[in-house]
């Protein structure tokens, strides 16, 4: 990409942009959900939208979590692209019956008859002091259900990409977002055909020493574990964005760590079943003759969120932590 | 109606012969309600329905064969054999299945409503369930959504009296259903389900106005199972023999429309007999054709659970670490080129 192929941009605009090329490009895709149209959106993705593509591509709708996905299910069903925002992720719990239950089994359950192209978008995280309804990243959840793909973008270029290719796609995709990271700024193709692929990590920082495999916000704070490992302990870690968590791209997980012979997995949600179980099980199969250390993994604290800004702090899965994780996995510093 | 009443007592005799799995709701005794409505139905419409869907695919025009052929777990079945009975489906005829979580499928049928809003208009939808699902929270955000968004789509409540074997009147406060329908500035009737022309009459007079005025709207069709909740229950906990054998002898929608007919001298009973015959001979023929068909090919396991043109690429480097198995039955079987 040339120079002048990019722009600066933040995460939040980046989901815009996405959204706005789409909406022009193809006519069956609609945007839908809570505040998306007048409010400007709850987050202010998409402001703007309504006014450029009118409301019959911008649909606002009541709150009804479990009616409008399901809606999306049947459009979807019916040859329209859908793409359903979720305020946060919080709020996709009690639509959960129309998002494993429908969506996820239209294809399958009638025998590849039926097609289900429609995509989720919500953004998930703690860090405001929200507490404990709306401080969640369950992901991992809808990773594990066969039907799903489940995407989550750490930086503003597959903000755009992997949200164009969710929508382009012909099964039901949840794009994860991040709240903190909604201002990140980076650079974006502006290229109307710029995707990027599902299913594909990528790895955004080269090191022998270390591995770290982290999606979304945690991804950035590996970015930052990362330059203090360098600069204050003279070691290279290496950063994997998985971006993708359904599909899951452990061949470049496991390339990584075939060279490094350490991996420190991180998240954002509680660890206990989430990406970061997935991904030691995965490894330890894959590498297990590789493996100088034990599989490290660092998360949310394994509480409800709390909202104290002490408490709070104390449970996120902060840089202090990752740190220490990846120092006790280079036999650099105590094992917990 | 004379070949759902032939055929479910054959899908009860061949589940109980194990040859059909799972759970099995027969609607024997609904007859008049499934055919009324679907009958009111345009070819370009579109059918959602619940799990007691045997009698709508029928009445749908779905081949006894391609139905039964579902039952058996064929590749020959409308779902291929990926379904079973409460999955039926036949996108041909816009029949967009039958669901298996009570209520969870009105959602779904509204939003294919708002797909033909947004196409234009001009055809509707017709959405069936059952008593049970209107006290879903489900109902309640479908019904909002088609009434603040005017969608073209006609809720058909089969109200056969039991959710399982929960009486209406012991599970919703309101017990006549269709005066729900107000709650969303919505036209709601309450029809004879047992009477074929009576629900015939009100879901064309319904369907009409959904597809030329996008006007949604609930018809509540009072009939009757014969059977139990699923061919597991025997359906006698929660109801008396008397009252089943009352219903049969004085609702029962075969005879009251058989009487009809050679009443008003449109049949006599040589010509019902006949189609008796008939329908006996189809699904005889639909068990045959059944047992002749294949089961799926065990390779074709992970086919369909993703159909982007793309997805064995996206999952191509899922591979390593595998759990047992997993390699040879999914990725190698379908999920990677």
């Amino acid at each position: 990409m040339s120079e002048n192929g990019t722009k600066t941009l933040s995460f939040r605009e980046a989901i815009r942009l996405a959204l706005r090329e789409e909406l022009a490009r193809d006519e069956r895709v609609f945007v839908m959900g809570e505040e998306v149209g007048l409010f400007e959106g709850s987050y202010k993705v998409t402001a703007g939208l309504l006014a450029e593509f009118g409301e019959d591509r911008v649909v606002d709708t009541p709150i009804s979590e479990e009616g409008f996905v399901g809606a999306a299910v049947g459009a979807a069903m019916a040859g329209q692209r859908p793409v359903v925002e979720i305020m946060t992720l919080n709020f996709i719990l009690v639509a959960m019956d129309q998002v494993v239950n429908h969506a996820a089994k239209v294809r399958y359950m009638f025998g590849g008859e039926a097609g289900c192209p429609m995509v989720i978008r919500t953004p998930n995280g703690a860090g405001n002091q929200l507490t404990a309804q709306h401080s969640q990243s369950f992901e991992g959840w809808f990773a594990h259900v066969p039907g799903l793909k489940v995407v989550a973008p750490s930086s503003p270029r597959d903000a755009k990409g992997l949200l164009k290719t969710a929508i382009r796609d012909d099964d039901p995709v949840l794009v994860i977002e991040n709240l903190v990271i909604y201002n990140q700024k980076g650079e974006v193709p502006l290229d109307d055909d710029f995707t990027s692929p599902i299913g594909r990590a990528e790895v955004v920082r080269d090191g022998d020493d270390l591995t770290i495999v982290a999606h979304s916000y945690a991804t950035v704070r590996a970015l930052k574990v990362a330059e203090q490992l360098a600069s204050e302990h003279e070691v290279e870690a290496e950063v994997v964005d998985l971006r993708s968590l359904r599909p899951l791209d452990v061949e470049t997980v496991a390339e990584s760590v075939a060279r490094t012979n350490r991996v420190l997995c991180v998240e954002e949600g509680w660890p206990t079943y989430g990406v970061t179980a997935e991904l030691a099980a995965r490894v330890q199969h894959a590498c297990f003759d590789d493996l100088d250390a034990p599989v490290e993994r660092v998360g949310m604290a394994e509480v409800p969120m709390p909202y104290a800004k002490n408490l709070e702090a104390a449970t996120l899965p902060g840089e202090d932590k990752v740190l220490a994780a990846a120092l006790a996995t280079l036999d650099m510093g105590p094992r917990r | 109606m004379v070949l759902i009443r032939e055929f479910e007592p054959e899908a009860e005799r061949q589940y109980k012969k194990a040859r059909i799995g799972g759970y099995c709701h027969l609607a024997t005794g609904q007859e008049a309600t499934t055919v009324g409505a679907v009958a009111a139905m345009q070819e370009d419409d579109y059918l959602l329905a619940s799990y007691r869907d045997h009698g709508l695919a029928l009445a749908r025009g779905v081949s006894p064969d391609a139905v039964m052929a579902e039952l058996f777990g064929r590749v020959d079945g409308c779902a291929h054999g990926r379904g079973g009975s409460m999955h039926l489906l036949d996108v041909g005829r816009n029949f967009l299945g039958g669901w298996g979580i009570v209520g969870g499928h009105l959602p779904v049928a509204t939003g294919v409503a708002l797909a033909i809003a947004r196409d234009g208009g001009g055809h509707a939808v017709l959405c069936e369930l059952g008593d049970g699902a209107t006290n879903i929270g489900a109902w309640h955000e479908a019904l909002n959504l088609a009434g603040v968004w005017r969608l073209p789509i006609v809720y058909l409540v089969t109200n056969n009296i039991y959710g399982m074997g929960t009486s209406v009147d012991r599970a919703s406060a309101e017990p006549e259903l269709y005066k729900r329908a107000c709650a969303y500035r919505m036209r709601g009737e309450r029809v004879d389900g047992d009477d074929l022309e009576a629900v015939l009459e009100m879901s064309e007079e319904l369907l009409e106005n959904a597809r030329r005025d996008r006007e949604p709207a609930v018809i509540e069709a009072v009939t009757y199972r014969y059977r139990g909740h699923s061919v597991a229950d025997a359906g006698l906990s929660y109801r008396t023999k008397d009252e089943i054998a009352e219903h049969r002898s004085e609702h029962d929608p075969i005879e009251i429309m058989g009487k009809r007919l050679v009443e008003r001298g449109d049949a006599d009973e040589e010509a019902l007999g006949a189609v008796r015959e008939r329908v006996r001979a189809q699904v005889k023929d639909a068990v045959a054709f059944a047992e002749d068909s294949e089961p799926p090919d065990v390779d074709s396991l992970a086919e369909h659970v993703y159909g982007d043109p793309d997805y064995r690429e996206q999952f191509s480097r899922m591979q390593p670490g595998s759990p047992f198995g997993e390699t040879s039955l999914v990725f190698e079987a379908g999920l990677v080129s």
